[in-house]
């Protein structure tokens, strides 16, 4: 390239005003890319808060490696094409940690972007550190190094559930409903092949898939769940769709357990309300309730307060400390180090021990089901409301086999 | 009798040079506007966004085919977008399976890629537009509504087609090499958009001084008198709206090479809804507007939400700002401060654009404060807006009237200037 | 019997929910002229409106005066909006309301939060009604039902009984005549916008507690509500009523279907394979207005009862 008709170095201060490759050396920076506008814009702006409490915890203790945290949001507007713009600008705003969650296309955009990114510009490789994207495809056919799950995939989940499940002797009959979409279709496929694996006896009287966010009223489907005498359905909804069923069901007097993996999700229980007691089942690796140190509970309550938000993201502070004691232990921001020292690492979170199994980067943590309840010690959203765990589940009983075959960069 | 010979009527047709001043000149700026660019050596970041408003003039002009030049309303331009890039996206891996099995598809360069999304979109405009194009009017932007809407909810529904949610990938560095470019670093993108953004926007041009552009014109005008002079307005609508579609596709095509990644929601009204918006804030009477409006709006959406959480509003507010007050878009805000410069001798036109300018500024000054102190005010964080190094809290009296009384003055001084006549319209 | 039963139930209080909305809209859009896109936005002020005065007054007083606020919104964007760009066409109207339907969902999202509010039925009428084949009848939507019904009524009273509603009808069908005829034309325009948004925000006080009460609200149901105006039949609070019902009924009927296009394929004598045998008429049941509406402008574009085209 030749060099241009100004001098190179003042226009590149003029062009980049803001966004200069600057990257002083003790400045660790986590690009966070989520939606942070729109109608998934609360989604993103909670994760981010997550993440900042949890690098600010980092820096008051010395940061990574001796280096300070900074986690800079993008507002990705949860489109795929837009997130490769902000991935851009976050690699050349010097960052070498991505951290996403909100929808799986978009992680699937990310981790097919990065990998060619690392491969076309070898020495300048960026980690993907995918916190709640939960597409199974992610960590088994669509695998690659650079991306490492924190939360359990849709497979694991299902596993969960059904394993409550096969304890609950007086359930006979299963519906299923999900939205049309890859998840919904992962959801759907996943509680076939398990309920049929764990309790051949159930009978599974209806598996529907219904447009993602178009229906106003779910009535008719809780109806059609009645007419089919479901003793419990499970739904991989979330947002407005599980709120909007839960809601029907509750007025059409159906009592059944619905097993979601959103139930908890932010801004449900105050849609959702009364309603939900004593209904809803959610599978997280973490809720208010859990028994747990006092120092965490102290953390839990100085985030709520400083942040006006509840505390959700327990897999956030997870992801953020691991990373923490991977640099720590490479003493630099090498990725392809880090990334080698993330791969089989262990560690203790306030709610039991977690291990990223190297196959195939999937974070095996505990899960616990619980249900939405009244006269709860703590509640969520200040409803008055929260979970009372049913049963936990080790880390090791969420393990499903992986069909990755990981290629590592020699 | 006096002999007045044919050479002795003067000449009303514009002369050479009026001709190379308006048609040819522009064309040659765009032209050297994307050749500089890269003599500036910009970062990946300005790369990508570069590439992106490429993508997005040609998407913004196709749309102002319709709206500008037919004068159609359509909610659902995106969806021949989508579907042209769809076409181009699996035209990609056609190329990919192609250069390990052979086959039609292994000469075919990933170049000439957006030609593929040409085809797909003028193809789906033709068969959408058989029944749309009959109507006109708001029947016609409730039509390609529905329409969006239909195709959009197929996006993910036919999975073998669109890919489901997480779309179509591909990799663009396969096929044969065309100008020895291999496609694969930002920098090689960089010349494939630029080329194809020039041809988008030539042939475009070329298309509004063709005989069937300016019957697009007419028809927008007058149907009736369309009629009666012998046209059918609903052919003419239909022929434009192919046109439109295709390079509508064009454009999708080229978003297919930049991205390799093609995802339903492409074909929502989402997107549909800010290709209007970056036409009309462009301005929509102008061939120029929808350029300007691609490069502010693609601009404010890759980088406004760094500075605030409420760019949304701050896009409905200038979309509504326009309508108020400057229905000419950009391009007529420009087009009359230019005037107005050349009028300058005089002063008069001056102090008007100087007064427009200014309280337009106060205006949006004061709506700025007053929404980022909400935003810090709604969050609840006790955070302050610290524009400048000034402090502003929300939980003072002071800078809240700073702002009301800035956007009161402001909103004020814009009523009586457009009362005495509008700006760029 | 019982599928049929409770379809009717539900498409009933669906398409009542969808013409207290869409009869705004089509007194608006008769009137006027003006395709209100953010009429569906007006809806959600109606139910963030209910929920804040709610929680002063309760429910009961928020119904009555959350609808004049909205109302009271709807006559400053008239007034001070809609009327500048009136001259332009309706194209730009359009245009207007289209960014309105932008702005309005910010500013709620900066007033209200960005998470949905707890916004729910009054206890007094949280319980069920009656038991149907099992299944609980809330006495809500009876409610709902009753309110709709009255806003039917009392609608009707009003363009059809009185001095202020024949102007109405009359503007409908000569628009011209009434204001040669010496009437204020802007301040009619005006007032019927502002009756128009309040009849959203009713809509919006009871429906915002049935379903959710959040900032996307006004996005999801709004494109609905211009196929129950379309269909219907521009000008015409009928032909709403009936494109209401038949949308409510359509969408719940639909959802009760189980069976795919493989299975009719094969019932006809074809075969279908792959995406298209899998898709269930139930799962297009939210697509089906929009394939109502484009098979309506195709074929009738003056629609069910509509006396003119548009």
């Amino acid at each position: 390239m030749s060099k241009g008709i100004f001098g190179k170095s003042s226009l590149a201060a003029l062009l980049l005003s803001g966004s200069v490759l600057s990257a002083e050396a003790e400045v660790i920076k986590v690009g966070y890319i989520d939606p942070l506008s729109g109608p998934f814009g609360s989604t993103g702006d909670a994760g981010v808060k997550h993440f900042r409490y949890a690098a600010d915890e980092i820096n008051a203790a010395g940061g990574m490696g001796g280096m300070q945290v900074e986690v800079i949001a993008f507002d990705n507007k949860i489109n795929p094409k837009e997130s490769l713009v902000q991935l851009q600008k976050a690699i050349d705003q010097g960052v070498r940690f991505i951290a996403q969650g909100n929808g799986s296309s978009v992680a699937n955009a990310l981790t097919d972007a990065i990998a060619k990114h690392n491969k076309r510009n070898p020495g300048e490789e960026v980690l993907f550190l995918n916190y709640a994207a939960v597409d199974p495809a992610l960590t088994n056919k669509k695998c690659n190094y650079w991306h490492f799950r924190f939360d359990a995939h849709v497979d694991m989940k299902m596993a969960g559930l059904t394993d409550w499940l096969r304890d609950q002797k007086d359930i006979k009959t299963a519906y299923i409903l999900a939205q049309d979409y890859s998840y919904g279709r992962a959801f759907t496929a996943a509680a076939k092949s398990m309920i049929e694996e764990k309790r051949p006896d159930i009978k599974i009287v209806g598996a529907e898939l219904h447009p993602i966010g178009r229906v106003k009223d779910f009535t008719p489907y809780v109806q059609k769940m009645m007419s089919a005498n479901a003793d419990v359905v499970f739904t991989g909804n979330w947002g407005t769709d599980m709120t909007l069923l839960v809601k029907a069901a509750n007025a059409s007097g159906h009592t059944v357990p619905y097993l979601t993996f959103y139930g908890g999700g932010l801004g449900a229980p105050t849609a959702m309300g009364q309603s939900a007691v004593g209904l809803v089942k959610q599978i997280t690796e973490f809720h208010e309730n859990i028994e747990a140190s006092e120092k965490q509970m102290a953390r839990v309550d100085d985030f709520e307060k400083t942040n006006n938000l509840d505390y959700y993201y327990e897999r956030v502070f997870t992801l953020m400390n691991m990373l923490d004691k991977a640099v720590d232990a490479v003493g630099s921001v090498d990725v392809p180090k880090v990334a080698a020292e993330l791969e089989g690492m262990t560690y203790e979170t306030p709610y039991g021990e977690v291990t990223m199994r190297a196959d195939d980067h999937q974070l095996m943590q505990p899960l616990y089901i619980s249900t939405f309840s009244e006269g709860v010690v703590r509640d969520v959203e200040n409803t008055g409301f929260g979970f009372k765990t049913d049963i936990t589940i080790p880390a090791a009983a969420t393990e499903t086999p992986t069909t990755c075959r990981m290629r590592r960069p020699s | 009798m006096t002999d007045y010979s044919l050479d002795r009527v003067p000449d009303l047709a514009p002369s050479v040079r009026y001709k190379f001043a308006t048609r040819v000149l522009p064309l040659l700026l765009l032209a050297l506007i994307l050749l500089s660019i890269p003599l500036f050596e910009p970062s990946r970041t300005w790369l990508s966004l570069f590439n992106a408003i490429g993508i997005n003039m040609v998407f913004a002009l196709s749309y102002n085919m319709l709206l500008g030049q037919a004068g159609m309303l359509s909610f659902g331009h995106a969806v021949y977008f989508g579907l042209g890039g769809y076409a181009a996206m699996h035209g990609m891996n056609a190329i990919e399976n192609a250069s390990y099995d052979g086959g039609l598809w292994a000469a075919f360069p990933m170049f000439a890629l957006p030609l593929v999304g040409f085809a797909g979109g003028a193809l789906a405009g033709a068969v959408i537009g058989w029944p749309s194009c009959r109507r006109a009017g708001v029947p016609f932007a409730m039509i390609s509504l529905g329409i969006a809407e239909l195709v959009a909810a197929a996006g993910f529904m036919f999975i073998s087609v669109f890919g489901g949610e997480e779309g179509i990938t591909g990799d663009r560095m396969n096929g044969v090499e065309l100008f020895g470019l291999s496609l694969g670093p930002l920098g090689e993108v960089y010349w494939f958009i630029a080329f194809w953004t020039f041809l988008g926007v030539a042939l475009m041009y070329a298309f509004t001084r063709t005989p069937l552009g300016k019957l697009a014109q007419a028809v927008r005008d007058n149907p009736e008198r369309v009629q009666f002079v012998g046209y059918n307005p609903n052919r003419v609508r239909y022929l434009v709206f192919i046109a439109a579609g295709g390079f509508a596709g064009l454009a999708g095509g080229m978003s297919a090479v930049n991205y390799e990644i093609f995802t339903p929601e492409s074909l929502s009204v989402i997107p549909s809804g800010l290709v209007l918006l970056m036409a009309f804030i462009g301005g929509a009477r102008y061939f120029a507007g929808p350029i300007l409006g691609a490069v502010v709006l693609t601009y404010m959406q890759s980088n406004l939400s760094d500075y605030s959480e409420a760019w949304l509003l701050y896009l409905g507010l200038l979309f509504i700002g326009m309508i108020l007050f400057a229905p000419g878009g950009l391009a007529g805000l420009l087009l009359s401060g230019t005037t107005a410069l050349r009028q300058s001798l005089s002063g008069k036109g001056l102090v008007r654009a100087g007064a427009f300018a200014i309280s337009a500024l106060l205006s949006a000054t004061g709506v700025i404060v007053l929404v980022e102190l909400a935003v810090r005010h709604s969050n609840g964080f006790g955070e302050a807006f610290e524009p400048f190094s000034f402090h502003l809290a929300p939980d003072q009296m002071m800078p809240w009237a700073v702002g009301l009384v800035l956007a009161g003055v402001g909103i004020g001084s814009l009523k009586v200037l457009s009362r005495q006549g509008g700006m760029g319209s | 019997m019982e599928t049929v039963v409770f379809a009717l139930l539900n498409g009933l209080i669906y398409g009542l929910l969808l013409f207290m909305l869409s009869s705004g809209l089509t007194l608006i859009f008769s009137m006027m002229g003006v395709l209100n896109m953010a009429h569906a936005s007006f809806y959600m002020l109606g139910a963030y409106f209910a929920f804040t005065l709610g929680q002063h007054t309760g429910f009961w007083f928020a119904l009555f005066l959350a609808p004049i606020c909205v109302g009271a919104a709807g006559a400053c964007v008239e007034k001070w909006g809609l009327r500048k760009v009136h001259a332009r066409g309706h194209v730009a109207e359009l245009l207007f309301t289209f960014g309105l339907a932008y702005v309005i969902e910010e500013l709620v999202k900066i007033v209200w939060g960005k998470f949905a509010v707890a916004y729910e039925i009054p206890p007094e009428l949280n319980y069920s009604l009656f038991e149907l084949f099992g299944s609980q009848y809330p006495a809500y939507r009876i409610f709902m039902l009753a309110v709709s019904i009255a806003m039917l009524a009392g609608l009707w009273y009003l363009l059809k009984r009185t001095r202020i509603g024949l102007i109405i009808q009359a503007s409908l069908t000569h628009p011209h005549m009434v204001s040669h005829l010496g009437h204020n034309v802007p301040r009619i325009f005006m007032l019927v916008f502002a009756a128009g948004c309040a009849l959203a925000g009713l809509a919006g006080v009871i429906g915002g507690n049935y379903l959710v009460t959040e900032p996307s609200m006004a996005f999801s149901i709004g494109p609905i509500v211009f196929v129950v105006v379309v269909v219907g039949g521009m000008g015409s609070l009928e032909g709403a009523f009936i494109a209401s019902l038949l949308i409510g009924f359509l969408q719940t009927f639909a959802i009760s279907i189980d069976s795919s296009f493989a299975e009719i394929f094969s019932f006809a004598g074809l075969s279908a394979d792959g995406d298209i045998g899998r898709i269930t008429i139930a799962s297009l049941a939210p697509m089906l207005p929009f394939l109502l509406l484009v098979l309506m402008l195709m074929l009738r574009p003056r629609g069910l009862m509509g006396e003119r085209e548009f």
